[in-house]
């Protein structure tokens, strides 16, 4: 590999998987998260789940410097992501929040735009690059024919695709996702979630918090449950998910049944 | 249907158009062209126009170095000392005040912003007083500059006072520091003029904003601070954009928001700071031009910095052209003006729904 100059350069888009090790963060009287370790490969798609307040969206902001940990390290590949610039570590990791806000009036191709800033600085500006990352990622998520359109006259599917578009043309090997589905329908939810799985096809390391168990479940390669700020379980969902964990996680009496392509598993909550 | 045209975007070898907005913008460019050719021709109207008898010609021919004209020395006293000193303010002005409300605007997240919210005007004002009051200051010189110190002072402890607690940092907390030691040291103002007759008569035209009696000598000392807040404020462009995307957007994407709102907080003190110095306060201006830049740039930082200086500038110098020739031969206030027309505009944009569309959150 020669040698460049430019950290941007220097940091490849894929290929670093995550690592969290005794990781403890909370808030002043309560602790959310209590010693989470989690390894994550690259090209796999993670997905947290567990009940509100389970400190699985602590965790992830934690991971994407959003919230101090008390105690612990996130690694991306071998950086110590607390350790790096706030840029460095945008080099490594992007987020998407669960409702991003979206500037005013903005275009498609303006939104993606802003991926590229972590790789920009004062005296770097636009570059070929950049251009290219941004065209990749527009057509990456099916939405280069929406890049001159209005953000805010976009539907909800069309508009979570281009978020995820400005998450990808930031190029990094770690995408983090806050319940990327949640305000979308079915049918737009898994357009998005088959996205996700190529994202992670190419190479990137997926991790996403998840509110619903059964696609969780179908489009994740492993599941981690968290409860009460721990890691109750961990593995690929077939594995993972029964009628215990469902009790355990959310209190509810539930049947597994087996879903007839790929025999994931589909939870079904039983009636009192 | 959306399935579909994902199926067809991607693989497709060609290249499908993105419009070109990383590079310039048309319409801005068009308009910061058009805006700085009308400014060139406004700063020459300027020079030519004025409450004195010097007839327009005359001056045209002084400008164009006519000896006959150039000799006249009453010709000479109205175009370079008193014409021309106003129309370097008017534009140093005008671009501050365009330049710090766009940058207020943004930084706060709110559309009706204005460059006395971080108590800069209350400030210079409560500067001028104590130098009129306690110090025997005489010359407008030494007024601008206790104006300059005391709209700097108080910004700076707004931004303190913004920096510390809970929530230090926040857009909330800047507005809430920034109108509450306005309104102090408006108190502390009204307190000291109320006891001393002689400063009230002074600071009474200072309070209503002009650019009448100004020398180009006065201008110096303000243009390096200005100078130095235009850096500062498009350094700042690309990180303030992010804030759009709301305090974690913005972290995620490698910028640290408090850091920014400072950065750009110090660029509006000096900005704000020179304006009011120069020319008392003047208010609207800086509320309205943003809001004009906007409906031409769209959500584009850059852009909307550059047009709102301009059309500031633009509008600074028909208001001081109009303020020697509305009730010739005496001035009206720049401010009265500003304050006539920007009223009913600002009526205006508060009904239209385009209010919604400017900035806020």
């Amino acid at each position: 590999m020669t040698k460049t100059t430019t950290d941007v350069a220097a940091s490849p888009a894929t290929g670093l998987g995550l690592t969290v090790e005794a990781l403890t963060a909370g808030y002043p009287g309560r602790t959310a998260v209590a010693g989470v370790d989690l390894e994550l490969p690259a090209g796999e798609v993670t997905a947290i789940v567990g009940p509100n307040g389970c400190g699985k969206s602590t965790l992830l902001r934690a991971i994407a410097r959003l919230h101090k940990p008390d105690s612990g390290t996130v690694r991306a590949g071998d950086a110590d992501v607390w350790q790096l610039t706030r840029r460095r570590a945008a080099h490594r990791i992007a987020l998407l929040p669960q409702s991003p806000q979206a500037p005013e009036a903005v275009t498609v191709a303006g939104l993606v735009r802003y991926g590229r800033h972590p790789h920009q600085g004062l005296f770097r500006q636009w570059s070929r690059e950049d251009e290219r990352a941004v065209r990749s990622a527009l057509e990456a998520t099916g939405t280069a024919e929406l890049a001159g359109r209005r953000l805010d006259q976009l539907s909800g599917g069309q508009r979570q695709r281009c978020w995820l578009a400005m998450v990808l043309a930031q190029e990094t090997p770690v995408v983090l996702l806050d319940e990327p589905t949640s305000a979308l329908d079915l049918g737009h939810g898994v357009e998005v979630l088959e996205l996700v799985r190529e994202v992670a096809a190419g190479g990137r390391t997926v991790l996403m918090v998840l509110h619903d168990l059964a696609a969780a479940a179908r489009y994740a390669d492993t599941l981690v449950a968290m409860n009460d700020g721990r890691v109750v379980a961990q593995g690929p969902a077939r594995e993972v998910v029964s009628s215990e964990l469902v009790k355990e996680l959310y209190g509810i009496e539930a049947d597994i049944l087996r879903a007839p392509g790929d025999d994931s598993p589909v939870v079904v909550p039983r009636r009192g | 249907m959306l399935v579909a045209q994902e199926e067809a975007a991607p693989g497709a070898g060609s290249d499908p158009p993105i419009p070109a907005a990383a590079k310039a913008h048309r319409p801005t460019l068009w308009a910061a062209l058009a805006l700085t050719a009308l400014l060139g021709v406004l700063v020459i109207l300027s020079l030519l126009i004025g409450t004195g008898s010097s007839p327009f010609a005359r001056a045209w021919d002084y400008l164009l170095g006519d000896p006959a004209a150039r000799a006249d020395a009453q010709l000479r006293l109205a175009v370079v000392d008193v014409r021309l000193p106003r129309t370097i303010a008017a534009v140093m002005v005008g671009v501050s005040l365009g330049v710090a409300g766009c940058l207020l605007q943004a930084v706060t997240r709110n559309p009706l912003a204005e460059t006395g919210l971080l108590g800069v005007n209350n400030g210079a004002a409560f500067g001028v007083v104590l130098g009129l009051t306690y110090f025997g200051v005489k010359s407008p010189f030494a007024m601008l500059l206790w104006a300059l110190v005391g709209g700097m002072a108080a910004s700076s402890v707004v931004l303190l006072l913004a920096a510390t607690g809970r929530a230090a940092g926040s857009p909330l907390r800047l507005v809430l520091a920034g109108s509450a030691l306005g309104a102090t040291f408006h108190g502390l103002t009204s307190y000291v003029l109320l006891s001393t007759q002689s400063t009230f008569d002074t600071f009474r035209y200072w309070t209503i904003g002009s650019l009448a009696g100004i020398e180009t000598s006065d201008t110096y000392p303000l243009l390096p601070l200005i100078a130095v807040g235009l850096l500062v404020a498009f350094a700042c462009v690309r990180p303030l954009s992010a804030l759009a995307l709301g305090d974690d957007g913005a972290r995620a994407l490698g910028h640290r928001p408090t850091r920014v709102r400072f950065a750009v907080a110090g660029a509006v003190t000096l900005l704000a700071g020179s304006a009011v110095a120069l020319a008392g306060p003047i208010a609207f201006l800086g509320l309205l031009a943003p809001y004009a830049a906007r409906t031409v740039t769209g959500p584009r930082m850059a852009g909307q910095l550059v047009l709102s200086g301009l059309i500031a500038a633009n509008v600074m110098i028909v208001a001081d052209v109009l303020a020697r020739v509305v009730i010739r031969p005496w001035e009206t206030p720049v401010s009265v003006l500003l304050a006539l027309v920007g009223g009913p505009l600002l009526i205006w944009i508060a009904r239209s729904s385009r209010m919604s569309t400017a900035g806020a959150a």
